[in-house]
């Protein structure tokens, strides 16, 4: 059987079962087991299919409907959490998804976040003018320094995009130009449609970071259940064996890189539609290191489970830090060190509960 | 001769990263775990310093300090060690040593507050001596002495002794020593331990140069792993080489572009790291070659 060949037949497997699974996240051999599920309960596949529509449709009603029912500043957070839940996702992309641990995505948050800012300061105020220029920042630098930070992997592309970060977070805060250490302030509010109003209310600018991110959420979901991304995780598995079936897998690897850079750049222009206000500590290595543990706490390689994470850690650290006497980073901290004992068991006991639902014991 | 000056004040910074580096280093060479909590056990070392000597510097307090946080710092590193052992995978172990560096770090801003506190150096080594026509602090010298006698301890204890030999063996392959019928694990949690005293020391004796203040476990984890990561991971001459490199690139950039310093620093940790993927001197052995 020819490379191509087997590529084609392993796409055919994930059509078949698509269906039936509504994680992203499943490696070969899940996907074996999944697709013998599918022959055996075909009634469940007619079921699984309208849950996976239902849930995230309601999941979007409701959110949709969040600035109906909240005041201002729960609106200003839930914003700020779905910002960071890109983030979170494009870190997901690259360290759950392509196996490759990234501390780095903050220079591309941050390259979105500047560029957002200096076109509503200098130019217009139009919100997808500001997407569409931070993205193409973003995505070219991670293009730029991907090129070289593909090459490596493990603990070292973990340290290389450290330093990446790292020298982001230096540029950003030695460059006069953005503003230095202050940042950039005195951003005016965005407007959506051209030449449309300023939109000064919080809900409404949280109805446009919805929109973006659900618009890129799926964008990314149907990347990772193409070949693209089953090619992503076979480099997660076992890169030399993809290579050996003839893949490019530093092309894919970059790709990858660029992909999760837009996404990147992406959640930078929400932020700044949200803050109104950048500064060099929006890429520190504290926020790097929130987003990388976001996605182990979220669970690596699915896309839904990071953003809950992301949640979790913008809710307790802005949050509930005003009910602890500021001592948000503590309960933090404390969430992290249970989170590592109990999470294995948690997935073990879900595990077994799909598992009786499919009527495998 | 200004150029003097600054290596000299490279080579103290490069004292004192590598002890804090060299457990670092140690830990992930003998159990891969990178320990994110290291910069954590530095500060609690720096506050024991604060606690025990702020405003009355005695050489014998001084001297107190450093015990203490030994001790400190070594159960600290046990604690560690016994929570990292069954945690499987970079990434827990991440959430793991992250989360307890929080914890930690947020205790200490709980009991002293969020100023800059300093440490005077012991009374004997707080003048100044004459060198190279120029006035210059002799507590600095003292901690390039500091680590030229750790770093040549160290190495005396590795090559030449058989718990030295042991933990080579560990580093490169720890299944063929077990299956010989040593114990790794005791021998993982004291390597931890020492590593974790090593470093609560190392935040004691740079007290009088770095002072002590919360967001500086941040600082000098980072230049931490910078050094093993540009030395090599797993090899004490490794962290040697990184820390005498760091500190260089560090003192020098200070001087001559103050506002890029660290980016130099990092842009030279990224060369290295394209070149030689590995580090400078990786640890010997088949784990890691």
């Amino acid at each position: 059987m020819s490379p191509a060949d087997t590529n084609a037949a392993d796409t055919n497997a994930a059509d078949t079962n698509a269906a039936d699974t509504n994680r992203a996240d499943t490696n070969a051999a899940d996907m074996k087991a999944a697709s013998m599920r599918t022959v055996m309960a075909v009634p469940s596949v007619v079921r699984g299919r309208a849950g996976r529509l239902l849930v995230p449709l309601a999941v979007v009603v409701v959110l949709a409907a969040l600035p109906l029912v909240l005041g201002a500043y729960p609106i200003t957070l839930a914003s700020r959490v779905l910002a960071f839940a890109l983030l979170v996702v494009s870190v997901d992309i690259l360290t759950g998804v392509t196996g490759l641990p990234t501390l780095g995505q903050v220079a591309y948050f941050g390259a979105g976040a500047y560029t957002a800012a200096l076109v509503g300061i200098h130019w217009t105020s139009n919100a997808a003018v500001q997407l569409l220029a931070g993205v193409l920042v973003a995505t070219a630098l991670a293009l730029a320094t991907g090129a070289i930070v593909v090459r490596t992997k493990g603990i070292v592309f973990l340290m290389v995009t450290l330093a990446v970060g790292e020298l982001t977070h230096q540029v950003a805060a030695s460059w006069t130009a953005v503003g230095g250490t202050n940042g950039l302030a005195g951003i005016p509010p965005i407007s959506v449609l051209p030449g449309g109003p300023a939109l000064t209310l919080s809900g409404f600018v949280y109805w446009w970071v919805l929109a973006v991110f659900v618009v890129v959420f799926l964008l990314v979901a149907r990347a990772m259940r193409a070949p693209f991304g089953r090619t992503l995780r076979g480099i997660r598995d076992n890169e030399p064996r993809l290579r050996a079936l003839g893949q490019r897998t530093y092309s894919a690897k970059l790709a990858a890189y660029g992909l999760a850079g837009a996404v990147a750049g992406a959640a930078g222009t929400l932020w700044t539609a949200q803050a109104r206000f950048v500064s060099p500590t929006d890429l520190g290595f504290d926020v790097a290191a929130f987003a990388l543990l976001s996605v182990v706490i979220g669970g690596a390689g699915s896309l839904w489970g990071p953003c809950l994470g992301a949640a979790l850690v913008i809710l307790v650290r802005d949050e509930v830090s005003d009910y602890v006497d500021g001592r948000g980073p503590l309960l933090l901290g404390i969430v992290f060190v249970a989170g590592v004992y109990l999470l294995p068991r948690v997935r073990a006991v879900l595990g077994r509960l799909r598992a009786r639902e499919k009527g495998f014991p | 001769m200004q150029y003097a000056v600054t290596v000299l004040n490279g080579l103290a910074l490069g004292a004192i990263l590598f002890l804090i580096a060299v457990g670092l280093s140690l830990v992930f060479g003998i159990m891969d775990v990178l320990n994110l909590a290291h910069g954590a056990v530095y500060l609690v070392g720096a506050y024991v310093a604060v606690a025990l000597i702020e405003g009355h510097a005695s050489v014998a307090g001084f001297v107190a300090a450093v015990l203490v946080a030994a001790l400190v710092g070594g159960l600290a590193g046990a604690a560690l060690a016994g929570m990292s052992i069954p945690v499987r995978g970079h990434l827990d172990q991440a959430l793991l040593t992250l989360g307890t560096a929080l914890i930690i770090t947020e205790l200490i801003s709980e009991f002293f507050g969020n100023e800059v506190r300093s440490v005077a150096p012991p009374p004997g080594l707080d003048a100044s001596v004459g060198l190279f026509g120029q006035a210059y602090p002799a507590y600095r010298l003292a901690l390039v002495v500091v680590g030229v006698v750790v770093a040549v301890g160290l190495h005396l204890l590795l090559e030449r002794t058989r718990i030295g030999a042991t933990l080579r063996a560990t580093v490169a392959d720890r299944q063929m020593v077990e299956a010989m019928g040593i114990r790794t694990r005791r021998l993982v949690i004291s390597v931890f331990a020492a590593g974790a005293a090593l470093a609560a020391v190392g935040g004691v004796l740079a007290g009088p140069v770095l002072g002590a203040q919360p967001g500086l476990d941040d600082t000098v984890l980072l230049l931490a792993l910078v050094v093993v990561v540009i030395g090599g991971l797993g090899s004490v001459r490794g962290a040697l080489l990184g820390a005498v490199l760091v500190g260089q690139v560090q003192a020098l950039g200070v001087a001559l572009l103050p506002d890029q310093a660290s980016f130099l620093l990092f842009a030279a940790m990224a060369a290295v790291l394209l070149l030689r993927p590995a580090g400078l001197l990786p640890a010997r052995g088949p784990a890691h070659a």
